[in-house]
């Protein structure tokens, strides 16, 4: 999504409150540093680079921050600009924000995203490794590398292709969680479940991965779901919440299915 | 002079794979398989999609990453689609075709039996992905789309939006969540490999700094795969991400790896302009914009400054058309980039600095409507509008080449392993498949052929030698020499405490590259280069300033040790570049071209690859030569008029 922006052509003057913590069991505080001159059309990830530069001349610590392709599909970037995880345009991460969303002599905060399952590691970094055990429990579907049926034999339609597709897009950052006041990890669990589960090859594992996937979440000390919907709005991809009602579903079949469901005596093994 | 046997099958071109995976490979028992611990260094298509197929096969697999998590590698970023010989759009393709279209679009620089293995294997890539649940664009009936990419005459790209790269790289991350929570694989995120262990001749081991704690280890395994990706970085402005290097594919040329083909780097013809001083990374517009977009600038050097809607039909120089009729648009990544340069270099370009190109889509609007194009790139002309501010829907876009891609590597044989026994390189990190220059939508496919379906089957050739359970302990001499080898690098960085930050000495690196070495080289311009490489090195290792410590999490650190490496690094591109006397592919040195400035091959010479073999710091290193046998076709002009 595009966002709308002052169309200044000049340089503006900022002035950053970044948060500064040393390692995950320190205290950490608000500090305050300058932008000066910042050309518009710079990214606000090259701004933090200028200033960072310019803390290293001064002798003191660069600011801490996570990113890497910059170009808003890794993930990796991480911030709460002005209380909103990934600064101030709906549709893009923090890696797409631009100066010229921001106001000449603005002051603007930048946090890490804060959730008690994601612990901050130093300044604006923060561990999400609580995802990927999100999705060992059963973010896949399980086939081996081999020599599968040819790829059309497996027919999909094109509005559950596309719809598949509105989930896969998830960058795995955590925003969700981190806009959500309970610390709910339910838009990123639903995305991975809807994925597979509008696909006829997610099928067969479809309750068990539901059920296994919520569980894990649950464990891992993320918070439920109130319908806030902070989550898609807070989304780098827009991830729709409708996926949290379809996933619901799925879960309360699930949960039935694996009730009454008859099952097989036979054992593995035999002759 | 190390011996570079490329261990290519004998028999017809198409049954060499065939025959040699059934029968001249050795096996390991599946009791034995659990016995042998695998390395794999990066979780990128190449080192996923490898790191879980071994561990699907019962070997026992680490994988490290420098990244928070293996979901990040840049593969990710990957936009358009990946080749395929399926032939599901009945227009003629198959496997000798995509075979022919990748070893003409290499430029007749790459091993013919690498490639037609590439091509075997790309349509079991796509079966496999959909498998996994890869939600690859449908038509209305159900079926796989495809879209036509540069370089071909048929439509073989498989895509996923504008987002193939990412779901496939999600597949195969799936694979390996899938494995790790079985425990088959055991992941170590944020493990920066910082060198490599030979013992014996073999690699048995890697050291790694732990970048949060900043601890440095060392493990041992039976064999070690590096899948760490390109080193396109050198040139500091790319397309790459922040984070991507050359440092595990550069200590392991240290260590006795030979570097194959360094100077064969690829400058994708449409990024995102240049934008002010500033920049840290350009951004990619994907190449299957070309499918409707069309390139041109104005015929008057006058015109430039002019708003492009401005501009008559007839005052516009459609050149890629013009000049490459039957391609057109399409034409291939090198070509269109040398276009694009020669154009501004003629005083034609257009933007801040006249370092730019239009892509327009004005005509595409008037056949598909805005909503069609929408539907097919929407996404790009968001990103486009994102970093630009401009409405590519009302203007044409203004693009211009940047580096993209490497197709240099660590040499590799057909196994895959390079001349290091039990070091596997896969992916970009190699040399082996593109030749001098990569076709669109083939980098994806090569990283999962590399992975699902080469390197299982060749990496037991080499396990089946070495005795279960004879894996070096890590209390050996050699892991501490390597280990103390990390130590004194990372502490002679932090205690230089110099005057010029590490990203400024980055720039100026990048800056002597792109001038040098950049789309168009000369004996003059490499012969400066290699002058100024070595001093500014001198200069970095003397003045560079690291602040903090090594113990804890410090991206100074990080950044440096990279960036030390690229030193090096840039000084052996420029080498190679300087030494390859002829323009091939992604190489083009003026003095060897065409009247109508096409690349002048010189195969007789220079038809073979050169693999570096590294002497010490201060000596000038060999260069090998792997002579390319073309038997089944012929090395011809590359033409795409
Ligand atoms: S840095 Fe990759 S999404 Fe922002």
């Amino acid at each position: 999504m595009v966002a709308e922006n002052h169309t200044t052509e000049k340089n503006i003057n900022v002035t950053l409150r970044v948060w500064r913590q040393a390692g995950p069991s320190q205290p950490g505080k608000f500090v305050e540093y300058k932008a000066s001159n910042c050309n518009p059309n710079m990214s606000f990830f090259e701004m933090l680079d200028v200033v960072n530069e310019e803390l290293t001349h001064a002798g003191e610590e660069p600011i801490a921050f996570a990113h890497d392709c910059r170009e808003g599909i890794c993930g990796t970037c991480n911030l709460v600009i002005d209380g909103k995880p990934h600064g101030p345009h709906k549709g893009v991460a923090t890696c797409q924000t631009y100066m010229r969303s921001f106001a000449d002599g603005a002051v603007i905060t930048v946090e890490p995203f804060r959730a008690k399952p994601f612990p901050v590691i130093k300044d604006l970094i923060t561990d999400r490794s609580a995802f990927d055990k999100i999705q060992q429990a059963g973010g896949f579907i399980s086939v081996r590398t081999g020599a599968p049926q040819d790829a059309n034999a497996i027919p999909v339609a094109k509005d559950a292709a596309d719809l598949a597709m509105d989930a896969a897009q998830c960058i795995g950052c955590g925003a969700c969680v981190a806009a959500c006041k309970n610390a709910s990890a339910m838009l990123f669990v639903a995305a991975k479940v809807s994925q597979f589960s509008l696909l006829p090859q997610g099928q067969p594992e479809r309750d068990q991965r539901v059920l296994a996937m919520v569980a894990k979440m649950d464990e891992l000390g993320f918070g439920s779901c109130t319908n806030q919907y902070e989550c898609s709005a807070a989304c780098p991809k827009l991830i729709s919440h409708d996926f949290i009602a379809r996933m619901n579903r799925d879960y309360i079949a699930a949960t039935f299915r694996q009730t009454f469901k008859p099952k097989s005596a036979a054992v593995a093994g035999g002759a | 002079m190390a011996k570079l046997e490329s261990k290519i099958p004998s028999g017809p071109l198409a049954d060499k794979w065939s025959s040699y995976k059934s029968g001249a490979l050795k096996l390991v028992n599946p009791a034995n398989k659990r016995k042998y611990e695998v390395i794999v260094v990066g979780a990128g298509l190449a080192g996923a999609s490898a790191a879980a197929t071994l561990a699907e096969l019962g070997y026992k697999v680490k994988c490290f990453v420098f990244h928070d998590t293996p979901r990040r590698a840049h593969s990710i970023a990957a936009q358009g689609g990946i080749n395929a010989a399926k032939n599901y759009q009945n227009d003629g393709d198959s496997v000798h075709r995509l075979y022919y279209d990748t070893i003409k679009g290499g430029d007749y620089r790459a091993r013919e039996a690498n490639v037609h293995r590439l091509a075997e294997v790309s349509v079991n890539i796509i079966d496999q992905c959909v498998a996994q649940g890869v939600p690859f664009a449908r038509e209305y009936g159900g079926l796989l789309a495809n879209r036509s990419f540069g370089g071909a005459q048929v439509s073989r790209t498989f895509y996923a939006r504008g987002q193939t790269g990412q779901q496939l790289l999600l597949g195969a991350y799936s694979a390996l969540m899938k494995e790790a929570g079985r425990g088959a694989v055991s992941v170590h995120p944020f493990e920066e490999m910082c060198d490599l262990v030979v013992v014996d001749g073999q690699a048995k081991g890697i050291i790694t700094r732990n970048l949060v704690s900043g601890e440095i280890q060392r493990w041992s395994a039976d064999a070690v795969i590096l899948a760490t990706g390109g080193y396109g970085n050198v040139f500091n402005l790319s397309t790459y991400a922040r984070g991507s290097n050359a440092t595990a594919i550069w200590r392991a040329y240290k260590r006795g790896a030979c570097f194959a083909n360094p100077c064969f780097t690829q400058i994708h013809p449409t990024c995102i302009p240049v934008s002010g001083d500033y920049q840290s990374k350009l951004t990619l517009m994907s190449e299957s914009l070309r499918n409707d977009g069309r390139i041109w600038v104005p015929k008057n050097a006058a015109d430039c400054d002019k708003n492009p809607n401005d501009i008559p039909e007839d005052a516009r120089d459609y050149y890629l058309e013009r000049i490459y009729p039957s391609f057109g648009n399409l034409a291939p990544r090198d070509v269109s980039s040398r276009a694009a340069m020669r154009m501004c270099d003629e005083g034609r370009g257009v933007g801040p600095g006249k370092r730019g190109v239009y892509l327009d889509f004005a005509d595409a609007i008037q056949r598909l409507t805005e909503d069609g194009v929408r539907e097919r790139y929407g996404n790009l002309f968001d990103i486009y509008h994102e970093i630009t501010n401009e409405n590519a829907y009302k203007q044409p876009m203004r693009i211009y080449p940047a580096v993209h891609y490497t197709m240099g590597g660590l040499w590799v044989d057909y196994n895959l392993m390079s001349n290091v026994p039990g070091l596997f390189v896969l992916g970009e990190a190699n040399f082996s498949d593109h030749g001098a220059n990569r076709l669109g939508a083939s980098a994806l496919m090569q990283g999962l052929a590399d992975g699902y379906f080469v390197i299982p089957y060749t990496i037991g050739d080499y396990l089946a030698t070495q005795k279960p359970g004879s894996r070096p302990k890590i209390d050996r001499s050699e892991f501490a020499q390597a280990e103390e080898n990390v130590r004194g690098i990372n502490n002679r960085l932090l205690g230089i405490n110099g005057r010029e930050t590490v990203a400024s000495f980055h720039k100026r690196l990048g800056h002597i590259m792109w001038e040098n070495c950049g789309m168009a080289r000369t004996k003059a311009s490499l012969e400066k280069a290699l002058k100024l490489i070595p001093e500014l090195r001198a200069e970095f290792w003397q003045n560079v300033k690291v602040p903090g410590t090594g113990a804890t999490l410090n991206q100074s650190l990080e950044n440096a040790s990279r960036v030390a490496d690229y030193m090096e690094l840039g000084e052996l591109l420029c080498r190679d570049a300087l030494t390859r006397e002829e323009s091939c592919g992604g190489h083009f040195r003026e003095e060897y071209q065409y009247p109508d400035g096409e690349c002048k091959r010189d195969d007789d010479n220079f038809g073979h690859v050169a693999a570096w073999e590294y002497q010490g710091d201060d000596k000038t290193p060999v260069r090998n030569v792997e002579a390319l046998n073309y038997e089944f076709t012929k090395m011809s002009v590359r033409s795409y008029k």
